[in-house]
Formats: structure tokens, C-alpha cells, sequence
């Protein structure tokens, strides 16, 4: 008994425990800082869309809630954090983000509501609705937004007062990183904790979630609230460093990207989001060099052949480098994950 | 005696169908009791009626003298109102010991701890680890629960209500379709339970009524037909016609 139960303990310790895998992924980033400078500008922009798909994985590869209009945060937190700069409330960068993020949340935590009943497809059209709704509020209030003309005349301060954003991307890449690698941090916290695993729980069976005494709801809108916050926090890094925000950060393409690229990454290991940004502009970027009129068309055939017949393979193979033979991390969305049910 | 779940005068309309009808129904603390009744009695919904999944069109639900009637189904969990399922519903992605240490976890109002690591709480451990044993889940405990042989999912049904602690258990039909290798180490396991956990059991298989129960209703048509010890049931000319002898035939 006394060895087993230290035999449990180790293994519930074991969960969380980094691997070597992630070690060498956060030091590839790092020496990006000084390895390709001449690539920050890109770069920034893959960890902002990282960040969005972390969001999204938040809510679709931890608690199931599919989404396809998860940019209403993203631009949620993009205008915020334009619009308390510009009538100079909050223009240090970083406060901003935060203040951004908890508003952002406080958004998600009242839409939320809207996504606990009904099914996939409910949630897939109310989502959507819900991002249409506000970016047509952002284009009708054009008075504060901007309208179709973007928010113009956005100035930050220096970021904590120390570091101001330049032409080349230096500092609001670096700083762009760390808020990234900050809340993935947080993330993955969460999702080794006992809350996290109520939320594997739920996209298992909230049938059985609900019996072992779990309220579900209780648990979605704390998600969806969160994941809001990320969304928002991601809007935010745009806008600061890019000193501008459009109708852009609310258009469907941006929900609709930030899923491809959180599927193109593999749900529910955190570092589908990650991957799956790099991937997606990297390979974006060299397609529109490769062939500026047809890229899309490019993008289009390869995420479609990544999609139906490299990803299963793909997330196979790094299951069994990540999880040898136990503690299998979440599956993709069409997995057949609920077959120990009976309906 | 205390009685521990009570209903008074329970009664669930699907527009004109009476799936449920006037059931008054009184269990004591540490009884064992059976529900049963042939195909489409009523017992399904019987239970969904307690545990909250649906609510009465009318009638009462007391446990330990409280009304629950309009209390959500998680709560009922909380206050001691536990059941299993006909059909697995298990977390299939979860390990055995991940899904008792969920129960558990959550029992002792660490569900919205986001911030500790799971199993960093050591206090919850030996509990975990009880559990686990106790249900002879030991040597598949770190299995992802979609792989394990279905008697073992069977044990870890009845484990992960057992790790709710709970005051009433509804058992449904705990035996379905375990391979009969397999099916001694249900039995066992069910006749070991704690003697002060109220336990309703609704099955089909006679041998495991009559063995278990020292109480047995029976249900036909949505409504309660015949109560009684297992003897004055067997006993009973109409439910030997109406359930007794369809089983026998």
C-alpha cells in the first residue's frame, strides 16, 4: 500500500512534468530573438496567432466547445487596447494588454452563456453570430472605431515606460513572446489542474461529468470566460504592435484561421496553437513569395492534403513521443472519442 | 428506521403517456432495495427523475427530509444521491486513476482549483488509491479507461460512484452484459458495499435480486405494483404472472 501510494503520487506528478520536447521548442524560440532578426516583423505575427490558437484550444481541445467566432474577443481586446491608448486612459503596453484581457473576459463571460445550451452546430452558428454582430457594431460606431477606416492615430507609451516599439519589430517581438510564453505558462497550469482535468472530463462525457457532481456549466463559462481573456490579450498585441487596428481583427477569416491553424497543430496538447502558427505563416509567407497571385490556392491544396491525410499520422507521432503508452493527450475534433457510450 | 430517500406521489407526463405514475416510494438508510419490472415499466425514467436529468410534471423528492425536487442534477451528487449507468459512461480519454481522483477531487470542493497540480494534494491520495484497489482496478489504473477489458469498465462505473461517497446509490442493472469470468467479481464487489449507503438496485437478473435485496418493488406500467420482502414477492400470484413468469417463460 505504502508503495503504491507512492507509486501514485509520482505518476499524478508525472503529468505535469516538462519533457525534453518542450524544453527544446521554448530555446528555438528564444534564439530566435537573436538567430533571425531580420524575421521578427513575421515572427510577431505568428506568436500573436499562436496565441489566439492557444485561446481556441482552450475551449475546443480541453472542454469541447467548438467555435467559429472566437475573433469577437480577439478584436474585442484589439479595439480596447487602440481605444484606451488613443484617449490616453492606459498607454503603457503592457498594462494595457492586461486591462484589455480582463475586459475582453468580462465580454466572454456575458456571451458565454449563449454557448452552454445546445449542440456542436448550435454553438458553431451562435458563435459566428455573435463575432458578425460585433464587427458590425464596430462598423457602425465609426465615430470611436474608425468604421471601415480602421482606429486611426493609436500611440503607445514606451513599454514599462522603458522600451519603445521600433520600425524593425525588435522590441514588440521580444515583448510579444514573453506574453505569450507567460500565458502559455498559465495554460498549462490550468490544464494539469484539478479544474483542467474536470474539463477533459466534460468533453469526455458530460453525462458522467455531471453525475460524479461537476457543474458543467459552472465549468464552460469559467473556460470560455478565460479563453475570452487569451483572445483578447492576443487582439491586444496587435493592435500595440502594429499602433492600428481594423475591421480586420473581427472579420470571420480570423476565427476561421485560428481554428485551421489550432487543427493544422493538432487540439488538446497546448502546442497545437503554437506549431500550428508557425506552420501556417511560415508557409503562407513562402507561398505568396513563391507565387504572389495564387497563393490561397496554395494554402488551400496543402492544408487540405496536411488535413486529410498527414495529421492523423502526424499526431500519432508525437503521441508516442510525447505520452509512451499512457495519459493519451486529447484527440482531434471527428476522432471517435466518445465510443464508450452507448447512444 | 431513518429513511434516507423518500418520493412522494412522483409522476412524469410525456404529453398524453404516463411514464411515471403516483410512485411513493421510501427507502431506509442502509436498505437493499430492488426496483423491478419488465421492458418499458417506467424504471428509466424512474431514475432520471431522481437524479435530476428530468424534472416531474409532479410529486416530491426528499432526501434525508430535504426536498431536492427542483435541485439541479450535480447537486443532487453533492448532497449524497449517486447513481451508475446501464451503459458505461466513462471518461474514455481519463485513466481509472484520473477519473477516482476527479470524483474525489471534486467531492472535497477542488473542482475549481486551477492553480494546484492534480495529485499535488497529498491528503486525497490514499483515498484515490482505496478506491482503486478496493474495485481491483490496481494493475489497469494507468490505462486509458477506452482500452480496458468491459468488466473492468463495469468496476470502475460502480468505483467512481463509490468515490462521490455516496448516501444513496442507484445501481442500474450493474451486471448487463458482463462476460460471466467476469461477473463474480461484480457480484462481489456490489455485496461488499458500504453497509450504511443506501443502496436502490434495478436489474433484470433475478438470481442477483433475490441474492441482494432484502426489499423489492415492483414496477409495472409506470407505477408501483407490489412491495414487499423478496419472500412475499416471489410469492405474490400477480407479479408471478405479469413479471415472474415472463422471466421464467
Amino acid at each position: 500500500m505504502m508503495q503504491g501510494l507512492a507509486a501514485v503520487t509520482a505518476t499524478l506528478a508525472a503529468r505535469a512534468r516538462w519533457r525534453p520536447l518542450e524544453l527544446i521548442f521554448w530555446l528555438g524560440a528564444v534564439a530566435t530573438l537573436f538567430v533571425v532578426p531580420t524575421k521578427h516583423l513575421i515572427l510577431t505575427e505568428v506568436a500573436i496567432l499562436a496565441l489566439f490558437a492557444l485561446s481556441l484550444d482552450l475551449i475546443l481541445g480541453y472542454a469541447g466547445i467548438i467555435s467559429l467566432g472566437h475573433a469577437a474577443y480577439f478584436g474585442f481586446g484589439a479595439y480596447f487596447a487602440g481605444l484606451i491608448a488613443k484617449y490616453g486612459i492606459i498607454a503603457e503596453p503592457l498594462s494595457g494588454l492586461i486591462v484589455s484581457a480582463l475586459a475582453s473576459a468580462l465580454f466572454g463571460f456575458v456571451t458565454s452563456f449563449l454557448v452552454l445550451r445546445g449542440s456542436d452546430l448550435t454553438r458553431l452558428m451562435v458563435t459566428l453570430g455573435v463575432a458578425l454582430v460585433l464587427r458590425e457594431i464596430a462598423n457602425q460606431l465609426d465615430w470611436l472605431t474608425g468604421g471601415a477606416d480602421g482606429l486611426q492615430g493609436v500611440v503607445f507609451a514606451p513599454l514599462l515606460g522603458l522600451f519603445t516599439f521600433d520600425i524593425t519589430g525588435h522590441v514588440a517581438y521580444l515583448y510579444s513572446l514573453c506574453v505569450l510564453f507567460a500565458l502559455f505558462l498559465l495554460a498549462r497550469r490550468i490544464v494539469y489542474s484539478p479544474f483542467g482535468l474536470s474539463l477533459r472530463a466534460i468533453k469526455g462525457n458530460p453525462l458522467r461529468a455531471t453525475a460524479i457532481g461537476i457543474s458543467v456549466n459552472g465549468r464552460l463559462i469559467a473556460v470560455y470566460t478565460l479563453a475570452a481573456a487569451y483572445a483578447g490579450a492576443a487582439g491586444a498585441l496587435l493592435t500595440q504592435s502594429t499602433q492600428f487596428a481594423s475591421l480586420s481583427v473581427l472579420d470571420f477569416e480570423r476565427s476561421a484561421d485560428g481554428l485551421l491553424v489550432l487543427i493544422l497543430g493538432g487540439t488538446g496538447y497546448l502546442y497545437g496553437g503554437l506549431v500550428g502558427a508557425l506552420v501556417f505563416k511560415l508557409m503562407q509567407d513562402w507561398l505568396a513569395n513563391l507565387t504572389p497571385q495564387y497563393w490561397q490556392f496554395w494554402i488551400g491544396l496543402v492544408l487540405v492534403a496536411i488535413v486529410l491525410f498527414g495529421r492523423g499520422r502526424l499526431a500519432e507521432w508525437i503521441r508516442k513521443i510525447r505520452w509512451p503508452g499512457r495519459i493519451g493527450p486529447g484527440t482531434a475534433p471527428g476522432a471517435p472519442e466518445r465510443s464508450l457510450e452507448g447512444h | 428506521m431513518a429513511i434516507t430517500l423518500e418520493t412522494l406521489g412522483l409522476e412524469k407526463r410525456f404529453g398524453g403517456i404516463i411514464a411515471t405514475s403516483n410512485v411513493s416510494l421510501r427507502l431506509e438508510r442502509g436498505a437493499r432495495h430492488a426496483l423491478i419490472g419488465p421492458n418499458g415499466a417506467g424504471k428509466t425514467t424512474l431514475i432520471n427523475l431522481l437524479t435530476g436529468i428530468m424534472p416531474p410534471s409532479s410529486g416530491r423528492i426528499l432526501l434525508d427530509g430535504r426536498d431536492i425536487t427542483g435541485l439541479s442534477a450535480y447537486r443532487r451528487v453533492r448532497l449524497g444521491l449517486v447513481r451508475t449507468f446501464q451503459i458505461n459512461q466513462l471518461f474514455a480519454d481519463l485513466t481509472p486513476l484520473e477519473t477516482v481522483g476527479l470524483a474525489v477531487s471534486e467531492r472535497l470542493g477542488s473542482g475549481y482549483d486551477w492553480w494546484r497540480l492534480v495529485g499535488s494534494k497529498a491528503p486525497l491520495i490514499p483515498e484515490i488509491v482505496e478506491v482503486v484497489e478496493r474495485f481491483h482496478l490496481t494493475d489497469v489504473m494507468h490505462e486509458r479507461t477506452a482500452i480496458l477489458p468491459y468488466g473492468k469498465q463495469r468496476l470502475l462505473e460502480i468505483a467512481v460512484a463509490i468515490a462521490c461517497r455516496p448516501k444513496v446509490l442507484l445501481l442500474d442493472e450493474p451486471a448487463a452484459g458482463v462476460p460471466e469470468a467476469e461477473r463474480h467479481e461484480i457480484l462481489a464487489t456490489i455485496a461488499a458495499l458500504p453497509a450504511d449507503v443506501t443502496v436502490l438496485l434495478i436489474e433484470h437478473d433475478m438470481d442477483l435480486v433475490f441474492s441482494f435485496a432484502d426489499r423489492i418493488s415492483v414496477m409495472v406500467n409506470g407505477a408501483l405494483f407490489v412491495e414487499g420482502a423478496p419472500a412475499e414477492v416471489s410469492r405474490d400470484a400477480r407479479v408471478r404472472a405479469v413479471y415472474l413468469g415472463e422471466a421464467d417463460g
